[in-house]
């Protein structure tokens, strides 16, 4: 089986699309953080401006942890897209190219070819989302330095810089645990297409509607709203939060963890059985 | 003790929607075989293969491989088997070599000693390490053959593995095809849509049509259970079917086609008679000798290219 995930590992990170994501990430994300050091705190010297009527500001609040924090407003549309660029590949991509025929020919089960794949789209979901965070968070701090969080929950909430690391780090692997949601949405998408472009506009198409519902101030929406993985995409942002809502985290990571699993099982069940006719 | 019994499919069949791709199939292949497996396009071949090697689920009936249901023993059967299925595709991006590692892998690992043997029989050693996107067709087919034996396999099964190729890489196929079944005693299932070609290197085959079996047997004994004989065109016609009406010795029967005159003789006085033809004055424009298998296989391969798409059975238009 580690053979198996090695050389899976191999055809994709030696494909060029798989650097696509990496390569909008890492030209964007210095954009942004240049730009928004030259603008400066416009925007925050703005939002508490009634505050510093009442309060000594000591520091600036616009600092490099601020910025990272608004940078994570990427991973409610940005990151998935990105991310089903290879996702939505693995499958399909082998039926575009012919080459089912190359491996599923040999004395393995699709079992084990279907959940080496799964494992290499997981680590590659797993190193992109890294790569955000290291990039985003580390630029952010090498250009602004650090300081306390201005966060916006329920009004404003002033998070203590000794904290923020681990809030950071926390919000990143429940970041991760949602991307990884959209992968498995791509990935079963892909399990039933010829190529690889159905099941990234299958996934964006879902996210988008979802995300809608969860939105639209419609009330007959509001019973079902729980049920939907969009409306756990921003499980991040209860790492910002004073106290932290473990138990809506809980949920949301039950929700996510759930739709990720029928994602899976559902495409094990059609690969496994499905007749190769590319 | 009779020759072992490698491949036997009993009853195969497989229908997409309402159609029959394949049909209550029966082939058997014996060890150490070239066994040529002929239809015209869209006869139903490809699917047969796709079902032998379990890419795509038979609707009804068996196969058997080394005596073994293959959806008992597929992975100790497949281990066996090595193939190509319709054109052979490759991860473009990747080395010949990189791509017969990811083959390799599937079988546990495949030492790079045997990645260069298999590529050297193939004469593409010198080319192992440059992407595949860089091959012409040609080379890609012999990759497919080239992948196709990685393992070792005691059968091989090839699908049109000519197609595409010019005169010279066919021959150069054939005659790895000959080598591998004579000097390295395996047995092969060969797919065509040409008689020709199965005839050259084959020593049983079968004829598929409209994915039923049409005939299975001994190829020399096919060929030679039907009647044979001779088109001649020439001129003056009248003049040539006079000569031809004395030449008792050698002419069974004779009757008008066309242009051209139908023969029975045997393929061996054609020169005779030629001789005898161009010595009383008569343009021999062409003799052609004919079989009634030929004739049978050019009507069935006529035929489906008459009856349009909707006839045709093949995995390329199955696709739904």
């Amino acid at each position: 089986m580690f053979r198996l995930v090695f050389y899976e590992a191999v055809k994709t990170f030696l494909k060029k699309r798989t650097y696509l994501g990496f390569l909008i990430v890492g030209v964007i994300v210095p954009i942004v953080e240049v730009a928004m050091k030259v603008e400066g705190g416009r925007f925050i010297q703005a939002a508490t401006r009634t505050l510093r009527q009442d309060f000594i500001f000591v520091g600036s609040l616009f600092n490099g942890w601020y910025v990272s924090y608004w940078m994570m407003q990427s991973l409610w549309v940005h990151i998935p897209l990105l991310i089903t660029f290879v996702a939505g590949d693995q499958l399909a991509g082998e039926a575009t190219s012919g080459t089912y025929r190359l491996i599923l020919t040999r004395p393995v089960t699709r079992t084990k070819i279907f959940f080496s794949k799964y494992i290499v789209t997981l680590i590659y979901s797993i190193v992109f989302v890294l790569f955000l965070a290291i990039l985003s968070i580390g630029l952010a701090l090498i250009l602004l330095g650090k300081g306390n969080l201005l966060v916006f929950d329920r009004g404003i909430l002033i998070l203590p810089a000794a904290d923020v690391a681990y809030r950071f780090c926390a919000a990143y692997i429940f970041a991760t645990w949602s991307i990884v949601t959209i992968a498995s949405i791509a990935f079963f998408f892909s399990s039933f297409v010829e190529n690889a472009i159905g099941p990234i506009v299958a996934t964006m198409g879902l996210l988008v509607v979802f995300l809608i519902l969860v939105v639209l101030p419609v009330e007959a929406f509001e019973p079902i709203r729980p049920y939907l993985f969009a409306q756990h995409m921003n499980l991040w942002q209860h790492a910002f939060r004073d106290p932290i809502a473990w138990d809506e985290i809980g949920r949301g990571i039950a929700v996510l963890g759930s739709y990720s699993a029928a994602a899976v099982g559902a495409s094990w069940w059609i690969f496994t059985r499905k007749d190769i006719l590319s | 003790m009779p020759p072992e019994i490698v491949l036997q499919t009993q009853r195969l069949s497989k229908r997409f929607k309402q159609r029959w791709a394949v049909r209550d199939l029966n082939l058997e292949i014996l060890q150490g075989d070239v066994f040529g497996f002929l239809g015209p396009n869209g006869a139903g071949k490809s699917t047969t293969i796709r079902m032998l090697l379990s890419l795509i689920r038979p609707t009804s009936g068996d196969i058997r491989l080394f005596d073994e249901p293959l959806t008992m023993s597929q992975h100790r059967a497949l281990r066996r088997v090595g193939g190509i299925v319709e054109k052979p595709d490759f991860y473009l991006y990747l080395s010949a070599v990189r791509n017969l590692e990811i083959v390799g892998a599937l079988y546990g690992g495949v030492d790079r000693r045997r990645m260069m043997e298999v590529l050297e029989l193939v004469g593409l050693k010198d080319r192992a390490f440059d992407r595949v996107k860089t091959y012409s067709h040609g080379m890609k087919q012999r990759l497919g053959i080239a992948q196709a034996l990685l393992s070792d396999p005691e059968l091989v099964i090839l699908d049109e593995p000519t197609s595409g190729l010019d005169p010279q890489g066919m021959k150069e196929v054939r005659d790895l095809i000959i080598h591998l079944a004579r000097d390295q005693r395996k047995t092969i299932f060969l797919s065509s849509h040409l008689l020709s070609e199965i005839e050259l290197v084959a020593n049983r085959m079968a004829i598929i049509n409209r994915g039923e079996l049409v005939v299975q047997g001994e190829v020399s004994r096919l060929l030679e259970e039907g009647e044979q004989y001779v088109m001649i065109r020439a001129e003056p016609l009248r003049k040539a079917r006079a000569i031809l009406r004395r030449l008792t010795r050698f002419v069974h029967s004779m009757s008008e086609a066309g242009e051209s005159l139908k023969v029975v003789m045997s393929f061996d006085d054609i020169p005779a008679v030629n001789r005898s033809l161009v010595r009383s004055g008569v343009a021999v424009h062409a003799i052609v000798p004919r079989r009634s298998l030929e004739d049978y296989f050019l009507a069935l391969t006529e035929q489906s290219l008459s009856d349009g798409p909707n006839a045709r059975v093949s995995g390329k238009t199955q696709r739904q």
